[in-house]
């Protein structure tokens, strides 16, 4: 089991460090290089040079690797073009930002998704299913820029209720932010909850069909313990991937939403970054977002393995 | 006049198709289950056996629906409970054992609790109590240390653990009736005697009644006293035990006795043709009609009904009952098989050993397998052109692994498999050419996996012919035509999906894909294991009928012992991987033999009540090979001491030609070890 840990942590790290040579690479063979676009027209001759020198941009390509990534080990990724700040103070808020968001959109979302899959399962080909499954059907096919903007004509222009667009600044307080953040959550959490709803409906419907919950009721074992004993434990246990891997896309930031409602999180900055060649930031945030992804998912594989019974045994007689 | 317990009345169950049409699963059935006595309820897959079962617990699966009739226990009808009361009789009053308990233990939940569970619901013991109860009951299943087995979960267990169980937990309710789903399909051959013998023993130590679904003659005449045939959703013969299995006087119960292959008899039993109607299928007369030897004009237009008969305390639905009655003795004839052996030999497998060890970074490197302790060694067989030579023993014997062997699934750790003298096929898989791949095929178990779902039959008949042969056009649809003729099967099947075919009939097709590389060696990987009895026979005639025309050669792996019986030339016996016994299949099941085959002998269920399994050792299972001595010394109930334990076993030759590998002498085998 530690052996599987270390295993996985280790292979982790190689999928980060194949990452960021691959950022690296990418950037250094794309024409034009952070000198270029900063200075724009005067590019040339000795403010070139001088821009090279500041950078550090005159060293060979991989010197300038291993110090990038020396560095960035220590949380040091260098210094924005755009704003000339150190990359690591432009990211603290984007992502402390793009954390309310998606810890928000997860707290409401994963326990309604979870409610409504089951109750659809359980009731299958009944009303609340039917009228359930419509309504996941719809909110997951309409696209997030749609059910956005509708969002912001219906309860931000017409009712007036709340803020359309964020307009605050990047480092607010977290109940300043507050207010702001709920249009968003509300359409991102949409999508997210119809997917994870349909998800553990057909994973619980299947447990249902299987020959231990047969047995289960010729056991006589009342419905509702029968649920939460013997079927959720069970149909519950492969959704945990599948909410891994959204919780990483929330957390890598849902580049679409923010830039609807202006929201100042990571995602808008991949954006931004891109548009300005910010290329030092673009390779933070490919790293910040792999470790990410990484991470999750690598918690998740072991929560399954904690709570597989199945698994836990194979792993341990190995 | 005993009590009776369950009482189903004029019962039907069914469900809509999609044209809105009531399609019948049972149609009209009525019996009585009296207190104290098992019944069992046979009939082939699709007769609606299982159903009948599940609706005496008062559950009707997902999707059919009661059309009409009861079932009633206690008087009230279980079919019209509601859930709350039904929970109250369920595990209560009626208990299941289910077919696969390895599928219906829940997997998250430890055996204890499982138990447990059963016990809260239907006793009124407090916790210590019921600490104590489960061992009981687990010591009363017969599992060896129960308080270490109660805090296992159910896939450390092995299949017969599984089964024992679910035994266990159905007995936490101590209850009236017990419904036996197949509850021993899908064991090995002594896990499954072992299993047999506990539940008689139950049945006579509780009292409890028992309803065994199987569609095994042999388990069902071990347990019941009374026997109901099924076919296509109906009663056709219900009798006393011993009366239905030595006088039937249904033609379809009289077909499928005759079609079931026996120990005492080397050849293939006789084939009933045709195959149960579908439900569904509308037919006025007779639903055996199509099958039946004994059928008349009539039989075609009038359905006849189950007729009680006094004398015999039997009914039976079928207008002949009474010609049958006087010769109806099941005088089995067999189609005593030709041997076509060459004396050219075909396959020398030496010295062979495989491993399924995992490789470390330093043995993939030097490009080696190093295991001290095989999962299969020194397996020695030379293999004559034309004969059938079959691999037997347990699950985990290594039969299968050697047919991957030669097959070219897996790689050998050591030795040589040379074909026809010359071709060395233990080298490196990727070595062998086109040609090596196309004289060597395999027929699987399960021809719904081993067929694409999405090819029709002409589609996966022309692969090999294409790949092979480069066959197109024409010529290709020629030589499929050919090949399903073959097989039975006219030319019409050629656009027909797997999933449009029973299941005899995809066998057929996956014999024909077999024989469409015109093979020299054909391996069979329990080919028959998934078939009911009735297409079993039809697929043995078959495969005996090409190989008399093709000369093939066929290397066959079941754990039927009957069956290998039936079409083998040579038996080869294995245990833990290593060969036990080798020799001609009619020297190999009489004595002297090695005391494996005892047992794996012993355990054989023939349909007849008089002859009783004999169990010589205990169905324990042993993960691993010993590392020294004689491969059997775990279970062996004749182990002699230190020399089993320490030297491997020389080979002894019996003056047939009989090879046993025992330290025990010939003479001593010779003797029967229980009588």
């Amino acid at each position: 089991m530690l052996f599987l840990i270390i295993k996985r942590i280790l292979l982790g790290l190689i999928t980060l460090f194949i990452v960021s040579l691959i950022t690296f690479v990418g950037t250094e063979v794309l024409p034009g290089d952070a000198c270029t676009t900063y200075l724009e027209r005067q590019a040339f001759g000795e403010q070139l040079e001088a821009c090279y020198r500041r950078l550090g941009l005159n060293v060979p390509a991989y010197e300038r690797y291993v110090s990038w990534a020396v560095n960035a080990i220590q949380g040091d990724f260098g210094y924005s073009l755009s704003g000339e700040m150190p990359i690591k103070e432009v990211l603290g808020p984007r992502i402390k930002n793009s954390l309310v968001l998606a810890s928000a959109a997860i707290f409401i979302g994963i326990p309604i998704a979870l409610i409504l899959g089951i109750v659809t399962a359980l009731w299958r080909d009944k009303l609340p299913d039917v009228a359930i499954s419509t309504v996941t059907i719809f909110a997951m096919t309409i696209p997030e820029f749609i059910s956005a903007t509708l969002l912001i004509l219906i309860i931000a222009i017409w009712l007036e209720w709340l803020p359309g667009i964020v307009i605050v600044p990047t480092d607010v307080s977290f109940f300043e932010l507050l207010p702001n953040i709920i249009l968003p959550v509300i359409a991102i959490a949409m999508i997210m909850t119809a997917h994870m709803a349909r998800m553990v409906r057909s994973s619980v419907i299947q447990v249902m069909a299987s020959e231990y919950v047969q047995m289960a009721i010729l056991k006589g074992v009342p419905y509702w313990k029968m649920v939460f004993k013997h079927v959720l434990p069970n149909a519950l246990l492969p959704a945990i991937n599948v909410v891994a891997l959204t919780i990483a896309w929330l957390l890598g930031g849902v580049v679409v939403t923010e830039v609807v409602f202006n929201y100042p999180g990571l995602g808008r900055l991949v954006i931004e970054s891109i548009s300005n060649r910010d290329l030092p930031t673009v390779q933070a945030l490919a790293i910040i977002l792999a470790s990410i992804y990484v991470s999750i998912n690598l918690l998740a594989d072991l929560m399954t393995l904690m709570l597989n019974p199945r698994l836990k045994t194979l792993q341990i007689r190995k | 006049m005993t009590e009776i317990i369950q009482k189903v009345k004029n019962l039907s169950i069914g469900f809509k198709s999609k044209k809105g049409e009531e399609i019948l699963i049972l149609r009209n059935i009525s019996t009585n289950i009296k207190k104290g006595e098992t019944v069992g309820i046979v009939g082939e897959s699709g007769s609606g056996k299982s159903t009948l079962a599940l609706a005496m617990m008062g559950y009707v699966k997902h999707g059919l629906y009661t059309i009409g009739g009861e079932c009633e226990f206690n008087s009230s009808n279980l079919l019209k409970m509601k859930n709350r009361d039904l929970e109250k009789i369920r595990g209560r009053k009626i208990a299941m054992i289910p077919q696969n308990a390895g599928q219906a233990l829940t997997p998250n939940l430890k055996i204890g609790y499982q138990i447990d569970e059963a016990l809260q619901l239907h006793s009124d013991l407090k916790e210590e109590e019921r600490e104590q109860k489960i061992s009981e009951l687990l010591n009363k299943v017969r599992l060896p240390s129960p308080e270490t087995i109660a805090l296992r979960y159910p896939h450390e267990l092995s299949g017969g653990q599984q089964q024992r169980v679910a035994v266990a937990m159905a007995l936490a309710g101590t209850p009236d009736l017990l419904l036996l789903d197949e509850p021993t399909t899908g064991l090995d051959v002594t896990t499954q005697a072992h299993v047999l013998e506990l539940l008689n023993f139950i049945a006579k130590d509780t009292g409890t009644s028992m309803v065994y679904v199987s569609h095994d003659l042999g388990a069902i005449a071990q347990v019941s006293d009374r026997i109901i045939v099924m076919y296509s959703g109906e009663i056709v013969l219900e009798g006393p035990s011993r009366d239905i299995l030595k006088k039937p006087i249904h033609p379809y119960t009289y077909g499928l006795l005759k079609s079931i292959p026996k120990l005492s008899l080397a050849g293939l039993p006789q084939s009933m043709p045709g195959s149960q109607p579908q439900p569904g299928t509308i037919h006025r007369g007779c639903s055996f009609f199509d099958r039946c030897d004994f059928s008349e004009e009539k039989c075609k237009s009038n359905s006849p009904q189950l007729e009680y008969l006094e004398e015999l305390n039997t009914s039976v639905r079928c207008f002949n009952h009474k010609s049958l009655m006087n010769d109806s003795q099941v005088n089995q004839t067999v189609n005593k098989i030709k041997t076509s052996l060459q004396d050219k030999e075909i396959l020398n497998i030496s010295e062979v050993s495989i491993s399924y060890a995992k490789q470390n970074l330093l043995d993939q490197v030097l490009n080696r397998i190093s295991d001290d302790n095989p999962t299969v060694k020194d397996i020695n067989i030379n293999i004559k052109k034309g004969e059938t030579i079959a691999l037997v023993g347990e699950s985990g014997s290594g039969k299968s692994t050697i047919l991957k062997s030669i097959a070219g699934l897996l790689r050998t750790k050591g030795g040589i498999i040379k074909f026809d003298q010359k071709r060395n096929l233990s080298s490196d898989l990727k070595e062998r050419d086109p040609n090596d791949l196309r004289i060597i095929q395999l027929i699987f178990q399960n021809p719904d996996e081993s067929l694409n779902p999405n090819h029709t039959v002409e589609e996966i008949i022309a692969q090999p012919l294409k790949l092979y042969f480069g066959l197109k056009g024409e010529e290709l649809k020629k030589n499929i035509i050919e090949l399903l003729q073959k097989v039975r099967l006219g030319e019409f099947y050629m656009s027909r999906y797997p999933r449009q075919l029973s299941g005899g009939e995809k066998q057929r097709v996956a014999v024909a894909r077999a024989f469409a590389a015109k093979p020299d060696i054909i391996l069979c990987d329990e080919v028959t294991s998934a078939l009911d009895v009735s297409v079993q026979a039809a697929v043995l005639n078959l495969l005996q009928q090409l190989k008399e025309d093709f000369g093939t050669t066929y290397i066959f792996v079941s754990h039927d012992l009957a069956v290998v019986r039936a079409i083998s030339d040579r038996v080869a016996v294995l245990y833990q991987g290593r060969l036990c016994e080798v020799g001609p299949s009619k020297d190999v099941y009489q004595f002297p033999s090695h005391p494996y085959t005892e047992v794996l002998l012993g355990a054989v269920l023939e349909p007849d009540p008089d002859i009783k399994p004999k169990l010589v050792a205990e169905d324990i299972v042993e993960e691993k090979p010993p590392q020294k001595g004689c491969s059997f010394q775990g279970r062996c109930s004749r182990i002699l001491g230190d020399i089993c334990k320490s030297e491997v076993p020389p080979w002894q030759i019996t003056n047939s030609g009989n090879s046993i590998r025992c330290h025990i002498p010939l003479k001593e085998l010779q003797k029967e070890q229980i009588n």
